[in-house]
């Protein structure tokens, strides 16, 4: 499995040492023990759960996301994780897609396209140069994570197949394995997992296919070997374990559109103006952090997505 | 050791070695880091699911005397409401304190705008009255006033199953999402409240009797 991403070219200096992985879950605990003082408490402090201790922060570098917050640990990244074909559960997916078969995994672009074609994921992964992006990922349950990526623009890939102009959307969907992935058997729901987007909002450059994660091959949990990354919409926009792409020329059906419509739209722009019955949509929780933080538009992407939207009344395409 | 045992009964054991030792799960998963990545939002599901399966198993306790004649779960009913009270109570101070840092006016504008919360916050409101008049003094005191008070349990654990509903991603009442949990407790609970209906409790308590009375007129012609 790891000889496959022996010909990506990722920077040493890109991966995080494992002494600082090492020193994040000492943080973590430290964190964690001042949320148990809060909880003796009954109050919570002012502390922000997210700074590092002083010394070490100047001392290695730290993945950081444009606004300076720190990434996730792997740890967190991995180990709690919203992916309903495995279970409800975040804390179970990890284990439940231990045994997933990543390889071999094809992944058909197909439809409005000039030369549809399949890929082998090893091919998918040596076609394009894979680039680091260190995103935040906003889930629609308030709380957030910053996470460094590897990956490549889907535009990349859409350009080689050629979109005919009849092409307006673009519909993923997710591996249908019932064997692999027990929770499709739930009758709550519409299986397999599917997604879209608009072309232009495929074809941004923010929006990339993410094949990894600090440096290794994408785990598992996170929508192995290959998954959708759309930073300015909400978590569950980003499809994982992708086996289809295609172009159509109507908006397709999505997984939570088709599951409560009144609560999910197609677009799912992160909006802190938009509210939701359940959660609020104005304040976020970032992992490790214990006092919320606000919320921002298009998840702090607004200056390259807001125009995508001109014109549109975002409360009415949420 | 033998005293002990012919001092408290079983289920009397069981009832709070339950209730206790999930208290002291939480607080050791909580200070051992087990709480998932996000250890605010267990505590408050964790703490509310065991708030919801006591106040089920408080239900329990009648029709376990009307159907098997087995009367002792009606003496532990009032540890099992105090103890789905005390898990409510911890599961709101969490809400309050650590989820919202007690920002009032957010939460003000958080319980009028999420139906899930209004209708979770009227469900421990009116434990409130329920708990505190829960002891024998008041049960004197209130006389006849004291049953129909704790009635407001058959109004609560309604509430209380559709604010578990309401807060899972889906929607209850078409019957998609993460449903099947609350689904299951709704159903007990739509059991456990039928049961007590007058006419369906007396045809059901009578329902062992009448089906050995039939037993017996079908076997005495032989004996004979």
């Amino acid at each position: 499995m790891n000889d496959l991403y022996k010909s990506v070219p990722i920077k040493p200096s890109e991966i995080t040492p494992y002494s600082l992985y090492l020193s994040r879950r000492d943080f973590l605990k430290a964190a964690g023990i001042m949320t148990g003082s809060a909880l003796l408490a009954a109050c919570a402090p002012k502390g922000t759960g997210s700074t590092l201790p002083e010394g070490e922060a100047t001392a290695l570098p730290v993945k950081k996301d444009e606004f300076g917050d720190p990434a996730n640990s792997f740890d967190d990244i991995t180990h709690y994780n919203n992916f309903y074909e495995f279970s409800t559960n975040k804390e179970a997916v990890n284990p439940l897609s231990k045994n997933l078969k990543t390889h071999p995994w094809t992944v058909q672009v197909y439809g409005l396209v000039n030369k549809p074609k399949t890929y082998a994921i090893e091919d998918l992964i040596s076609a394009f140069t894979l680039e680091e992006r260190i995103y935040r990922l906003r889930c629609v349950e308030a709380w957030s994570m910053v996470i460094p990526w590897n990956g490549f623009p889907l535009s990349k890939l859409l350009k080689e197949v050629e979109p005919t102009s009849a092409a307006k959307y673009v519909r993923f969907e997710t591996l249908m394995d019932k064997k692999q992935m027990p929770a499709e058997g739930n009758p709550f729901y519409e299986w397999p997992y599917q997604e879209g987007l608009r072309l232009d909002e495929a074809m941004h450059d923010l929006t990339i296919l993410a094949t990894g994660l600090y440096g290794q091959p994408l785990p598992n949990p996170d929508g192995a070997p290959i998954r959708l990354v759309v930073p300015w919409k909400y978590g569950f926009k980003s499809i994982k374990s992708i086996v289809k792409i295609e172009l159509v020329d109507k908006q397709p059906n999505t997984f939570w559109k088709t599951t409560s419509p009144k609560e999910y739209g197609f677009y799912s722009n992160v909006n802190p103006n938009h509210p939701h019955p359940r959660w609020f949509q104005n304040r976020e929780r970032r992992i490790g952090e214990l006092q919320m933080r606000p919320t921002l538009m298009f998840n702090g992407y607004a200056d390259q997505v807001a125009h995508l939207y001109d014109g549109m009344d975002l409360d009415l395409w949420y | 050791m033998k005293k002990f045992f012919t001092r408290y009964t079983p289920l009397q054991i069981a009832v709070h070695v339950y209730a206790w030792s999930k208290l002291v799960i939480l607080i050791y998963q909580f200070f051992t880091h087990n709480l998932t990545a996000n250890p605010i939002q267990a505590l408050e599901q964790r703490t509310g699911r065991h708030a919801i399966t006591l106040l089920v198993l408080s239900l329990a306790c009648t029709p376990m005397n009307t159907l098997f004649k087995w009367s002792e779960p009606l003496k532990r009913r009032r540890a099992l409401g105090l103890y789905a009270f005390m898990y409510a109570t911890i599961h709101v101070m969490i809400f309050i304190n650590l989820d919202y840092g007690l920002a009032w006016s957010l939460l003000v504008q958080t319980i009028l705008q999420k139906p899930y919360i209004l209708v979770g916050a009227t469900g421990f409101l009116l434990m409130i009255p329920l708990a505190w008049t829960s002891f024998d003094i008041w049960k004197k005191r209130l006389g006849k006033t004291w049953k129909h008070l704790h009635q407001l349990i058959y109004l609560i654990a309604p509430l209380i199953v559709l604010h578990y509903a309401w807060g899972k991603k889906g929607d209850f009442f078409a019957l998609t999402g993460d449903i099947i949990r609350p689904l299951i407790y709704g159903l007990i609970v739509l059991l456990f409240l039928i049961l007590r209906i007058p006419f369906i409790r007396r045809a059901v308590a009578s329902l062992p009797s009448r089906i050995l009375f039939l037993f017996k007129k079908r076997t005495l012609p032989s004996e004979a």
